[in-house]
């Protein structure tokens, strides 16, 4: 068999873990320091307004037809390319007194006159009210979601492995929302569905890695907290290298090939993977560490489970 | 001895994914080009529609692919598009304009395959083009209108008991009901009371003004504010069917809002016209005591409003409601003997009765006409819902020649209107206006390009996974890539199953997605067996070990994985919710096949036997 790591006892990966925390903090610090500054981009989903997509039958002069944006309805249009050279998008703001039909319209003649053969792919009109109920729910969905996971690891785990679990989530979280920041990469419904993946992704390489502490708790009689925590990343590493390999694959084949409607999603997935597997090891391990974990936490409570005398119908 | 699955359990795991492989197979059969026929009010798609259609057609030369009368409507199925567009025509004009006859696209699904309940997955209007609409019930309106009923409830019911007040007016508060005495004030209070539990009320006197305060309770308001929005529903769907749309979706979101999606409707202001449009009638007496002159300067009498003509000038009318829209049942436009456009109108039985009735008492009294419409007025409220300006005019004044039954016809519209009024009337009014707070068109091709995309995607990370497990894992790369493939499948009959299921863009995401999470349960389980036999354990012990080790690791892992796609389903609407079902279906059913149908592969191949070494 051939192995993409072949580790003879464990690494030492904790050895680095003070500076490297320190470097997760600097960057959680970043983050929030950037979306309280410069915010965050937000789409057409959480602000409201009308987004027009067309293509044209050659490649488009955006110079032109953004100059031509003159009529007070559609002044301030926002005109870009949206994949390809021949498709322009053109973003408008919700304003008094306007219709969106109108706004549409105006747009769509402007651009006529550049080519005849123009086609009007979508049009996508969110009113303000809309947008922003839509950002409070998505705020919402992020927080329940760590609450749930936080009781849900809480109860199968330990309260330590738990409250290290939701700060690693809660690091990934602001870590993607700082780079989307700093970019000011467009962030509408498809990337917010995306962050919570990541949740759910992050959590998953998470709990593999606590699953094996506290198999290695009861396993290893000696050993200090850290020597467990250590072989277990150990063991566990080969298992993490190829479902982070995989996933990013599917990932990139998404970003690359899955059109620019879901761009968004595809890049905060690419970011969340990577900064997931990164922080199971540095964040949820180490903070576990830190706040005392050791053997006797993990000795299973005597409870005389229902059916616990019956036959398991797994393997 | 280790590693034998009971013959139940191999046969279970067969069964499992020929069922699903099985439900999976309608989407490789595509879309027939039909015709959808659906009966709209006072008409009926029976077997004679059928046959008569079938002549039709047949006569003109088109060959239908397959007939089916289901659950009132028929679907005609037709060889391609140039037939489906003659044979629109045909049947529409066979049929008139008692039916809406509409393009479709249907599954081309197997009859055998059908009965068993058999369908392809339902594809999002982001993949296959249209609009979607989301609208808002003004729920003020609704209130307003169900005050205004109160206060004529209120006025007739303390006649009745001969309780004498002073007025009844709405304000701010709610409506107020003045009195001379005190005494009285609670005799009614009482009385009222005694009369039904809607309303709160209190005694708001102060010095002499002695006044009964009476405020809509909030389960009164509540239930005003269902039945709109329930009542609206209703109402948007028999206009939808008026579209002549195939397969529309009129659904509640939430309190106060409604989803209507069009696929293949790319007219979007015809069709926004007709579904927003809150045009109704109401019936009331002119007031003929009133001075139109001083009512024109505000002295209005009380129990009457001051209103326009269309034609210009003003007319002062009582304020009760002799007929609402409510009870129109048909409504057609046609021209009267000098070529003016009428509408000729239905009422339902009790309609009909009241109708009489009022007719009877006031022949010889002018009666109005009053069309009321909500337009958008392109402002916005301050929490950024739209501003609907509400247009009243009286279209006519009519007097009452004699005692009217359940036909009769209004006058006093242009052509165009009385088209549009009879169009909306047959479809029942909106019991409050709504207003669109969210549009969405996608173009067809736009639709197909997004399938394009998702497929693309698919492809090459599939490929590449597969690849690597193969070169990676060996034997048991090949097995675990059967899981794979086995687990897709699973995930498009599970999708095609579910009644609800949508797919969309984000939802062919969410496959790609579970492609690649999907391995994660055999390499758990694969790491495991490599470590177990490294640690020096025989070929069946560390299969058995493996697996039993690395079964609550893959376990905890999913659940918290579904944990945050159920919040994503419970949160998320349209694109999302479509991306969350994908990747709850996922991860079931790519445990299942991780765990159980691997296994059963492993055991039948190594279980039992005196294995050496394994190709992992």
């Amino acid at each position: 068999m051939f192995q993409l790591l072949d580790i003879k006892g464990s690494i030492n990966f904790l050895k680095h873990a003070l500076p490297i925390s320190i470097l997760s903090a600097i960057l959680v610090v970043g983050s929030l320091v950037s979306l309280a500054t410069r915010g965050i981009n937000w789409g057409l989903d959480f602000t409201g307004g009308t987004v027009v997509e067309m293509e044209f039958s050659k490649p488009a002069n955006l110079e032109t037809l953004r100059n031509s944006m003159t009529e007070p309805e559609v002044a301030g249009a926002v005109v870009q390319n949206f994949g390809s050279s021949r498709d322009v998008l053109v973003r408008l703001q919700v304003r008094d007194g306007v219709k969106s039909d109108d706004q549409v319209r105006i747009v769509m003649a402007e651009a006529k006159k550049l080519d005849a053969d123009v086609t009007q792919k979508r049009v996508e009109f969110v009113g303000p009210q809309v947008g922003k109920e839509l950002a409070e729910q998505g705020g919402l969905a992020v927080l329940v979601a760590l609450i749930c996971i936080l009781i849900y690891v809480s109860f199968r785990f330990e309260w330590r492995l738990a409250a290290g679990s939701v700060a690693a989530l809660a690091h990934d979280v602001i870590v993607t929302l700082g780079v989307f920041s700093v970019l000011q990469l467009e962030f509408d419904l498809t990337v917010l569905a995306g962050l919570l993946t990541v949740v759910g992704y992050s959590l998953n390489d998470t709990i593999v890695v606590f699953d094996r502490i506290r198999e290695n708790f009861l396993k290893m009689r000696k050993g200090s907290p850290e020597e467990v925590v250590n072989t277990s990343i150990t063991q566990t590493m080969s298992r993490t290298i190829i479902t982070t390999g995989t996933t990013l694959i599917t990932v990139v084949a998404l970003f690359l090939k899955g059109g620019t409607l879901i761009h968004g999603f595809a890049t905060a997935l690419l970011l969340g993977i990577v900064v997931g597997t990164y922080s199971s090891i540095y964040v949820a391990s180490y903070l576990a560490i830190r706040l005392g974990i050791n053997r006797e936490h993990m000795m299973p409570v005597e409870v005389e489970k229902e059916g616990a005398d019956q036959p398991s119908i797994m393997p | 001895m280790l590693n034998k699955y009971p013959m139940w359990k191999n046969i279970m795991v067969v069964l499992v994914i020929a069922v699903g492989g099985f439900y999976a197979l309608p989407n490789l059969f595509g879309e027939d080009h039909a015709v959808q026929v659906v009966a709209t009010r006072g008409a009926d798609v029976t077997a004679t529609t059928q046959s008569n259609v079938t002549e039709a057609l047949t006569a003109k030369g088109i060959g239908i692919k397959r007939s089916e009368l289901e659950n009132g409507q028929l679907l005609v199925r037709v060889a391609n598009a140039e037939d489906q567009l003659t044979a629109k025509e045909a049947i529409a004009d066979l049929l008139g304009d008692k039916y809406t006859v509409a393009l479709n696209l249907a599954p081309a699904t197997p009859e055998w395959l059908e009965s068993v309940g058999g369908s392809p997955m339902k594809l999002g209007l982001d993949l296959r083009g249209g609009v979607h609409f989301l609208m808002e019930v003004d729920m003020s309106e609704a209130i307003r209108k169900m005050e205004e009923a109160k206060i004529a409830d209120f006025r007739s019911q303390l006649r009745e008991e001969r309780i004498r007040y002073a007025g009844v007016h709405r304000t701010v508060r709610g409506i107020e009901i003045k009195f001379r005495d005190a005494e009285t004030l609670s005799q009614a209070e009482r009385f009222l009371k005694s009369r039904g539990n809607d309303m709160v009320f209190s005694d708001i006197s102060s010095g002499d003004n002695v006044v009964l305060l009476a405020v809509m309770s909030e389960a009164y308001l509540k239930q005003i504010k269902e039945e709109a929005l329930l009542q609206n529903i209703t109402t948007i769907r028999n206009r939808v069917n008026e579209l002549g749309v195939a397969e529309p979706v009129v659904q509640r979101q939430g309190a106060e809002r409604i989803i209507v999606e069009l696929p293949g409707v790319q007219d979007t202001a015809r069709a926004k016209e007709i579904l927003g449009a809150t045009a109704s009638i109401e019936f009331h007496m002119v007031d003929e005591k009133a001075d139109v002159a001083a009512a024109a300067n505000g002295r209005v009498p009380a129990g009457s409003e001051l209103y326009q003509r269309r034609e210009g000038g003003p007319v002062v009318l009582k304020k009760e409601v002799m007929l609402t829209g409510d009870h129109i049942t048909g409504a057609q436009p046609s021209f009267d003997e000098y070529s003016r456009p009428q509408v000729a109108i239905q009422l339902d039985a009790k309609g009909g009765e009241i109708f009489s009735n009022v007719t009877k008492d006031n022949i010889g009294k002018p009666m109005a006409t009053l069309f009321i419409e909500y337009k958008d007025s392109g402002e916005r409220n301050p929490d950024g819902s739209v501003k609907m300006r509400k247009i009243e005019e009286v279209i006519s004044v009519a007097t009452i020649q004699a005692r009217l039954g359940r036909n009769f016809v209004i006058t006093g519209l242009t052509h165009s209107e009385s088209q549009n009024l009879a169009l909306l009337l047959r479809a029942g009014a909106l019991i409050a206006p709504v207003s669109i707070v969210e549009e969405r068109t996608i173009g067809p091709s736009l639709g197909a390009e997004n399938i394009e995309n998702g497929l693309q995607a698919m492809i090459w990370g599939m490929a590449v996974v597969l690849a690597f497990m193969l070169v990676y894992y060996r034997a048991f790369g090949v097995i675990a890539n059967l899981a794979l493939c086995a687990n897709l499948i699973m995930v498009v009959g599970v999708m095609s199953m579910i009644p609800g299921a949508v797919l969309t863009l984000p939802g062919i995401a969410g496959m790609v997605l579970t492609v690649g999470m999907a391995v994660d349960g055999n390499v758990l389980i694969y790491e495991r067996i490599r470590e177990e036999l490294r640690a020096g354990r025989s070929v069946q012990q560390a299969i058995h070990e493996g697996y039993g080790n690395a079964l609550s690791t893959i376990a905890d892992a999913n659940i918290t994985t579904f944990i945050t796609a159920l919040i994503l389903f419970a949160v998320g609407t349209g694109a999302v919710k479509g991306f969350a079902v994908t990747l709850m279906i996922g991860i079931a059913t790519s445990m299942f096949t991780a765990i159980v149908g691997t296994r059963a592969i492993v055991n039948a191949l190594w279980g039992g036997k005196r294995v050496k070494k394994l190709s992992i």
